[in-house]
């Protein structure tokens, strides 16, 4: 097992490197150049050929583009990851003030797939081929097909702008947090659901469950206590690793509900061309997408021995 | 003299590919998947036809009759410039389908054959382009797709670049997966032993193995590829004005939500359907191209 963590460590230092080369050269991509479009950004259009130099110097872009990418680098493993454009506040800063917002709304939207997925798995895995089975998984597929960005809209048509319930942005109480954790959530639930129903069917199959019904257990009894804990354990274990997916969806939640998290900083760094934040910004989801493989990787193997030897990562 | 035209093209077919055949009548056994495939192949038809089917000019502007609700003459209503939302959606099905072929077909082909040269080659090439994969799929796609879109600049072809770079690794993978298994098979030694070469064994014993699950792939991922086609032109950073495109014309609608709410509702309706008729039909072809694994991949 330790061998096993110690090769997939080693696997992950090699990826956050690469990523790393990727992040970095992103700058690249940009069109025209850097050195330009950052004193522009600075000092407004009117900028003088002798500032873009200074620019270029400061930052050391007039070095060799290893140079520039080691330098990044040791300034990034510092914590260093620049300054804003907009803001002239560190980027880490800018990151670390918005993640409990993302968090927050992770976890609510997370929340919200458990409490739709695991009813409605059951009641499908209980009544396998029958009509609620097959609208309840004609709705999975249905959740998974409808774009959250839309389906965002919609709960503000109906929930703010018709019925006028629920405030349409922002970050505040409870009520600010409901909309976007369900748009956020329902994808999810969609994907969780199908899960739920798989695994529920699965148990079922045991001997334990004959043996409970054998000794005269009433359906409530068998299903509630016998079969819904260990159908459950393995759902919420998956959607708990599935956290790193969540933030993908938050990145466009964030930005309908105007929610003040990473993902909405992400975007807006992007329309204002605030280079340095976007950077931090990528760098920061992919640890976060990275860590949460590794920890997938190692909890699958320790808990199938088999993957340790046998299976590449998947 | 028809029936007899028709039943010799059916045979010739059935010579050509008895397992086509075979596979498509699996398919046609899955109601869901037939009403995929109905709803898909209709609207590459509205694709091809749209200058005949459309009932208005997408682009005409006409301020007189700004945010009409659904009537008989524009029977999805008008946006905020007066242009008719029926039309528009119809073109946009022609954005939509196109972006979904090309990016579909460019990191099908490029997944497809660095997949088959990793799992055939294998040793350091094997893992050189293994770890690249292992790079690219650090990154959250959509997040690696809109920073890719929004540094390159906001446009179409900027998103179809950002969505090939990201999309190509899923193919690669599985397509290398295919292509080990079938190297141990007995005909692949076989072959070698009769004096095949590397590039025929390749080509046509290795690949047709991994056809299926590509197939399949491309299905599924083509939903995909919309959706995230949509979403980042509902950002911002896709189809630019005037251009209808389902994304953006949602997008459009955001500011006349209390109004004229029939402006967000239609283009998402018309993504929502696209999405869920390919889902439809990649899973009947999933189950159809492999029955076996139907019960295995049910979750």
């Amino acid at each position: 097992m330790l061998t096993y963590i110690i090769r997939r460590i080693g696997v992950m230092v090699f990826i956050l490197l690469g990523v790393s080369v990727i992040t970095f050269s992103m700058m690249h991509f940009v069109p025209g150049d850097p050195a330009e479009v950052i004193a522009i950004e600075r000092y407004g259009e009117e900028v003088t050929a002798e500032t873009i130099e200074h620019v270029r110097r400061e930052l050391g872009l007039d070095q060799p583009v290893y140079i520039q990418y080691f330098r990044w680098l040791t300034n990034v493993l510092q914590g260093d990851l620049g300054y804003s454009a907009r803001t002239d506040r560190p980027v880490l800063d800018e990151i670390l003030t918005r993640l409990p917002a993302t968090i927050q709304l992770a976890l609510a939207g997370m929340l919200v797939s458990l409490i739709i997925a695991i009813p409605v798995g059951i009641i499908s895995a209980t009544k396998q081929y029958s009509i609620v089975d097959n609208v309840s998984m004609f709705g999975a597929l249905l959740g998974v097909s409808m774009p959250n960005f839309w389906l965002g809209l919609l709960l503000i048509l109906l929930f703010s702008v018709h019925l006028g319930w629920l405030p349409v942005f922002g970050r505040g109480g409870i009520e600010h947090l409901i909309l976007p954790a369900i748009t956020l959530g329902t994808g999810m639930a969609a994907i969780t659901t199908r899960l739920m129903r798989s695994s529920m069917l699965e148990v079922l199959m045991q001997n334990y469950i004959r043996t409970a019904r054998a000794k005269g257990l009433t359906e409530k009894l068998v299903i509630g206590k016998h079969a819904l804990k260990n159908a459950v354990i393995p759902v919420v274990t998956i959607v708990g690793l599935q956290f790193a997916h969540l933030l993908e969806g938050a990145v466009i939640v964030e930005t309908i509900f105007a929610w003040p998290g990473i993902g909405r900083l992400m975007v807006g760094s992007i329309f204002a061309r605030d280079f340095a934040v976007v950077q931090g910004c990528v760098l920061f989801f992919a640890l976060i997408f990275v860590l949460s493989n590794l920890i997938v990787d190692i909890s699958y193997a320790y808990l199938d021995p088999r993957i340790r030897y046998a299976r590449r990562r998947v | 003299m028809e029936s007899v035209a028709v039943e010799r093209a059916i045979s010739a077919l059935i010579k050509v590919s008895p397992y086509a055949i075979e596979v498509f009548e699996r398919l046609r056994e899955n109601r869901l998947a037939v009403v995929g495939l109905a709803i898909v192949l209709s609207l590459t038809l509205v694709a091809i036809l749209a200058p005949f089917i459309a009932p208005h000019d997408p682009i005409e502007q006409n301020l007189g009759l700004r945010l009409l609700s659904p009537s008989w003459q524009y029977l999805l209503g008008t946006d905020a410039l007066g242009r008719c939302i029926m039309s528009r959606l119809i073109y946009g099905t022609r954005v939509s389908l196109q972006i979904g072929v090309m990016v579909v077909g460019i990191t099908a082909l490029l997944g497809t054959l660095l997949g088959l040269i990793a799992g055939y080659v294998g040793g350091v090439v094997d893992e050189g382009i293994m770890r690249i994969v292992d790079v690219f799929l650090a990154f959250p796609g959509l997040i690696l797709a809109l920073v890719i879109a929004g540094l390159l600049g906001p446009g179409l072809f900027n998103i179809m670049l950002a969505l090939s770079v990201i999309g190509w690794t899923g193919y690669a993978r599985v397509v290398r997966g295919c292509v080990l298994s079938a190297k141990e098979r007995g005909f692949v030694e076989a072959t070698r032993a009769l004096g095949g070469s590397n590039l025929y064994i390749m080509f046509r014993h290795v690949l047709p193995e991994a056809l299926s699950p590509v197939i399949v792939m491309a299905t599924l991922g083509m939903g995909g590829v919309i959706l995230s086609t949509a979403a980042l032109s509902f950002l911002g950073l896709g189809a630019q004005p005037p251009m209808p495109e389902w994304g953006s014309m949602l997008s459009g609608g955001r500011a006349f939500m209390r109004t004229a709410p029939h402006l967000t509702i239609f283009p998402g309706l018309a993504i929502m359907v696209t999405i869920l008729s390919l889902n439809f039909l990649g899973d009947g072809l999933r189950d159809a191209l492999d029955p076996r694994q139907k019960r295995k991949l049910e979750i």
